[in-house]
């Protein structure tokens, strides 16, 4: 009754891990790859959600105009590898992707109810796992950078004529693939058990404080379909640095809508 | 391993036991038996608690609708008089009057406690506990979680339990009371586990042990419900009372057959759900009762009014008593109005006319009767009608007790709970059961202990302990005779039999049959046998325990046939109307020297003079 | 009517072994029929432990083709068809006989959580005020019909045997349910990061799939307290607030 895979089930247990295995392991080589492409990440008004906040960079959106003289030669420099850490540890010490990385990357369970290929166990209470509880830190900069990505979002609602440089109000296709991707990291963040908790969850009389309760009300309504909010932001995002990039190389156009 | 049928046997008989001294011996672990177990302790004496199944799991989470007690948090026109005069009205005047006083007066206080002790009862708006309407209580009585209160009263006084100096047997069944002289000294049992016997000596016990809904087919009790405590105490010589008087609940699943009977908590109808027959008639208006039509509606939308907490408003007659409501459904159905599967629709999900979130408004008053349906019958309750039919529910009857400490009439055996008889007369209101548990537990507990605080232990002779060995083993020896019979077969047939000719409608030739048939199944239960070995057995338990659903099952039979009236949950077709004689007296069984059954009709108690004025004022 | 063949796992002196018995199903029935049927014809010593029959005690608990469930309430026609049906005791606690478990460790372990400690009444007859939308957090948690279903899938103490140094889920629950009970004063962050071990949980949520009582155990209670642990425990932060708020 023991052994790795070992288990009563008749179902295809394995058919869920795998797909997450999967999914997660695009995302991974995708990001990894955009990430250290360092170009193509902005045209018009839009900036690939990798590349924002553009901290140090060489598009118009960089804050402290082009790569620092400081930077060490050695290391490969791309603006993505400033900011991406942040988003990054979010969801990897998310308390959803947590459960799901440990079972299709770990097999820790591999599935409820089959047996996994290791004897011994800690869990999150020992090092290094125990560093998971760090997750709330990295809400505190999840929550200010869907702040910056929703200013993404509106900015891609301004296209400079390119003869006078003025600013006129449009929405693009590209406006609202940003827009959308804001909205997704929006409810993913928002409907963080950590928020859930700190915006309220942790009081035990809540009717004592109705605006705490509303936003208890709301995350918890959030945090019910986090899973779904997980993997729909996560694809967002992806497909908004896709959309930025192909739009930037010229392989796509982006249609303006008005 | 080699292993003979005669080394098998040979350590199968080991008749040696394991010895246990208590003060209080509690039978039983549902609330009755936790709730006296709890008292027993505080009261500082050494307590131990018998549970037969694992602690927790008694037929108490079983409970739905809510517990019945005074708070006056709904409507401040409630009070102990009116809580009182309903269940007296209830139980047809037949109950113990101090049993309906105490209870009435006590019950707001054991649910204030249950508070105190981790209980979280859905509130009213001003953060009180919330009361729901019930039938047979003019006003909104019921303290309620849901339609789950018997889980959180059980596992709140579980809980509570467990950090008390208690001492917990679980898994363990008890086959006989042991006694010395007149007096109850112990009791004889053995654990589920193994198998190996176990006698507990106690200055005083306590029966907590239950009902008895398994010795019928369609029953809403769990299945330990064998009337094994009212057994218990009968063959140790108590008196029983009021065995006649069984509750049938209106409302019990009929599809699919595997859980025909499986309670539908009257709370439906306290929510506003109606009873209509095939045509789609609500027949309860057809059939008013006497008593009840000062405080009855005639009229559907002030029915309605009445359950959305209208003050003014009068009940609907779905709210009448359940034996009557039981009684009328009977009718439908056998005059051929019935639903499909021979039952009447209960339907809920009409509301929707009346309020717009009807769905969600029912999840989550109901959640598990939607949960019950959706995942055993597939019906989505919110949209579709119910199907229902009468199912065996609670006995009102069972061991006759002293209403004030819960003494037996055995010297230190007390009884608490559905096994104890009294309270709620010939008829039991919703909800009164789940206060009769905290009201009564308590006090037996109490009163056990100040018992056995006075006495010395007693002793028991090992030839008594010796004769219940031969007997509890005997199964295992019957194994290859020529007339061994399957105990399973023997207890679905008594259930059977029962369900036929002592149910919802009884007539003399049928109760004479059930007599006959009962003693026929008295000799096949001494037939029982059992295979495999002493360790977790259920045939092997299931041989014993026909002893008590035989006893209990002669017990009903014997007492209905004896009073020749229809009154509360008994009602006789030969005898369709309340006797003056009957109203006066009181059916009991006892145990003769020879060890026969005897039926005696005794007195009822003189109600005391203040208490009948109550009665008078509020009619 | 149709005939279905179950495998059901049969103690024997060397162990157990999985043991074949056809009977014949007909509408509506559950596992459970199906066992007591067999048990009344082929087995009458096949120990099974059950009481409701209606899925309110959470006493039949046990695998149904390798799916920790109640018995009473898994429906024979949910079943594949044509196909037998294996019922074992659940794997996460030592076999007394047949389908029956020990469970025993479970109220212990609960024995050791701080019992409830109410503040003092609000009203001068002794009485609290509660809302309902606090205790509705609190109510969840007490559905919980301690079938253990939760602790036997959980694989801590499935496979890691770690029953003496994490609570399991079910404690999880209960733990949640005295710490945000609006009445109670008792703390028991200490506990739960130590003695019931909270930081062995993984959050795979196996026990909330199986819970039949719908009780989202991982998202609304073990979360919710880990998140209660980290306040205390794991945030620098939170410290000096504390310090400071003093």
């Amino acid at each position: 009754m023991s052994g790795f895979g070992n288990t009563s089930r008749n179902d295809i247990w394995w058919v869920r891990p795998l797909l997450v295995f999967l999914g997660l392991s695009s995302f991974i080589v995708y990001a990894t790859w955009a990430a250290l492409q360092g170009e193509h990440y902005a045209i018009g008004p839009y900036l690939s959600p990798f590349y924002s906040p553009e901290i140090f960079g060489s598009s118009p959106h960089s804050w402290f105009g082009p790569k620092p003289s400081w930077w060490p030669m050695v290391l490969p420099f791309s603006p993505a590898m400033l900011i991406l850490w942040a988003p990054g540890g979010m969801r990897f010490t998310c308390y959803y992707y947590r459960g799901a990385y440990y079972k299709s990357f770990w097999a820790d369970p591999p599935a409820c109810a089959v047996s996994e290929p290791r004897k011994t166990y800690l869990g999150e209470n020992s090092f290094p796992l125990i560093m998971q509880n760090i997750h709330r830190y990295f809400l505190y900069l999840a929550v200010i950078f869907v702040f910056f990505l929703a200013h993404d979002a509106w900015k891609a609602m301004w296209f400079a004529d390119p003869l006078t440089g003025e600013q006129t109000f449009g929405v693009g296709v590209g406006t609202l693939v940003l827009t959308l991707n804001a909205t997704l990291l929006g409810g993913y963040t928002f409907g963080c058990h950590s928020f859930r908790h700190l915006i309220g969850g942790f009081k035990d009389r809540l009717s004592k404080s109705p605006v705490q309760r509303k936003l208890y009300n709301c995350a918890s309504c959030l945090n019910r379909r986090h899973m779904n909010w997980a993997w729909f932001s996560l694809f967002g995002v992806m497909f908004a640095d896709l959309y930025v990039r192909l739009c930037s190389m010229g392989i796509w156009t982006d249609w303006r809508i008005f | 391993m080699f292993y003979g049928y005669l080394d098998r046997l040979e350590d199968i008989l080991m008749a040696s036991y394991e010895t246990y001294h208590h003060d209080v011996l509690v039978i039983g672990s549902g609330g009755a038996g936790l709730r006296a177990a709890i008292e027993a302790s505080v009261a500082g004496v050494s307590v131990a608690v018998i549970c037969r199944s694992l602690l927790g799991k008694a037929h108490t989470v079983m409970a739905e609708g809510g517990v019945a007690a005074a708070l006056a948090n709904v409507d401040d026109r409630d009070s102990w008089k009116v809580h009182f005069t309903d269940t007296m009205r209830g139980g047809q005047y037949l109950n113990n009057w101090r049993m309906a006083e105490l209870h009435a007066k006590e019950a707001p206080d054991r649910v204030r406690e249950l508070e105190a002790w981790g209980a979280v009862f859905d509130r009213t708006d001003d953060g009180k506990i919330l009361q729901r309407n019930f039938g047979g209580h003019k006003y909104p009585r019921l303290a309620h979680v849901g339609d789950r209160t018997g889980l959180e009263l059980i596992r709140t006084l579980q809980d509570y339990a467990i950090h008390q100096k208690i001492d917990v047997y679980q898994e363990h069944t008890i086959v006989s009371l042991l006694k010395e002289g007149e007096k109850v000294v112990g009791a004889f049992g053995y654990d589920r586990e193994k198998g190996l016997f176990k006698v507990f000596h106690a200055k005083a016990v306590i029966m907590a042990t239950g009902g008895m809904g398994k010795i019928y087919k369609i029953s809403s009790n769990s299945g330990d419900c064998t009337g094994g405590g009212i057994s218990l105490a009968y063959h140790a010589g108590a008196e029983l009372i009021d065995m006649e008087f069984v509750q049938f609940h209106p409302t019990g699943m009929v599809w699919p057959p595997s859980v025909r009977g499986l309670l539908i908590t009257e709370g439906v109808r306290g929510e506003g759900g109606v009873l209509r027959n095939k045509q789609g008639r609500r027949f309860m208006f057809d059939d008013i009762p006497e008593l009840y039509k000062g405080q009855t509606s005639t009229d559907e939308e002030e029915g309605w009014r009445y359950t959305q907490g209208d003050k003014n408003a009068k009940r609907p007659p779905e709210l009448l008593t359940r034996d009557h409501v039981a009684r009328c459904i009977t009718r439908e159905i056998k005059e051929g109005r019935g639903s499909p599967h021979g039952g009447v629709y209960l339907d809920i999900a009409w509301i929707k006319e009346k309020i717009s979130n009807a769905s969600e408004h029912i999840k989550r008053k109901l959640p598990s009767m939607y949960h019950q349906f959706k995942e055993l019958a597939g019906v989505d309750i919110t949209k579709e009608p119910m199907e229902v039919g009468p199912t065996t529910h609670y006995i009102m009857g069972g061991v006759r007790v002293d209403a004030d400490t819960q003494m037996t009439t055995v010297p230190g055996l007390f009884a608490a709970g559905e096994c104890a008889a009294g309270l709620h007369g010939a008829n039991r209101l919703g909800g009164n059961s789940l206060s009769d548990l905290l009201v009564f537990g308590k006090r037996a507990g109490e009163h056990a202990a100040v018992y056995a605080k006075g006495t010395k232990a007693g002793s028991v002779d090992d030839k008594q302990l010796e004769e219940i060995a031969t007997w509890v083993l005997s199964p295992f020896e019957r194994e290859s005779t020529p007339t061994a019979e399957n105990p399973f077969q023997v207890q679905s047939d008594l259930q059977e039999e029962m369900q036929k000719l002592v149910g919802i409608v009884r007539v003399e030739s049928e109760l004479n049959e059930a007599i006959e048939k009962i003693k026929a199944f008295r000799e096949r239960a001494g037939h029982a046998a059992c295979g495999g070995n002493r360790g977790f057995n259920p045939g092997w338990h299931t041989a014993i325990e026909l002893k008590h659903m035989v006893t209990v099952a002669e017990a009903i039979a014997l007492a209905a046939r004896e009073r020749k009236e229809s009154r509360g949950g008994h009602f006789r077709e030969d005898y369709p109307g309340k006797s003056e004689v009957f109203a006066k007296i009181n059916v009991s069984i006892q145990k003769d020297a020879a060890g026969n059954m005897v039926v005696k009709q005794v007195p009822k108690l003189k109600i005391r003079e203040d208490l009948q004025q109550i009665i008078d004022e509020m009619k | 009517m149709a005939k279905v063949v179950f495998n059901i796992w049969r103690t024997n002196p060397s162990g157990g072994e999985f043991r074949a018995y056809e009977t014949d199903i007909t509408e509506g029935m559950v596992v459970l029929d199906a066992v007591h049927q067999i048990q009344a014809e082929h087995a009458n010593d096949l120990a099974v432990r059950w009481n409701c029959k209606a899925g309110k005690c959470g006493s039949c608990s046990a695998e149904i083709n390798g799916h920790p469930k109640l018995m009473c309430m898994t429906r024979m026609s949910d079943m594949p068809e044509g196909k037998p049906v294996s019922i074992q005791p659940m794997k996460a606690f030592p076999v007394i006989k047949d389908l029956v478990t020990d469970v025993s460790v479970n109220y212990r372990v609960k024995k050791s959580i701080k019992k409830f400690k109410p503040r003092s009444p609000d009203a001068p007859d002794g009485t609290w005020r509660m809302a309902q939308v606090d205790i509705d957090r609190v109510q969840e948690f007490r559905k919980c019909i301690e079938c253990f279903l939760c602790q036997d899938v959980c694989h801590v103490l499935r496979e890691h045997a770690l029953h003496d140094k994490f609570a399991g889920p079910r404690h999880m629950v209960y733990n949640a349910a005295l710490e945000m009970h609006p009445l109670d004063i008792e703390d028991r962050t200490g506990d739960l990061k130590n003695a019931h071990g909270i930081g062995f949980c993984n959050i795979t949520k196996c026990c909330t799939t199986v819970c039949p009582e719908n009780i989202h155990i991982t998202d609304n209670a073990i979360i919710p307290l880990k998140e209660r642990v980290a306040d205390k425990f794991y945030d620098p932060l939170m410290k000096l607030f504390r310090i400071f708020s003093k």
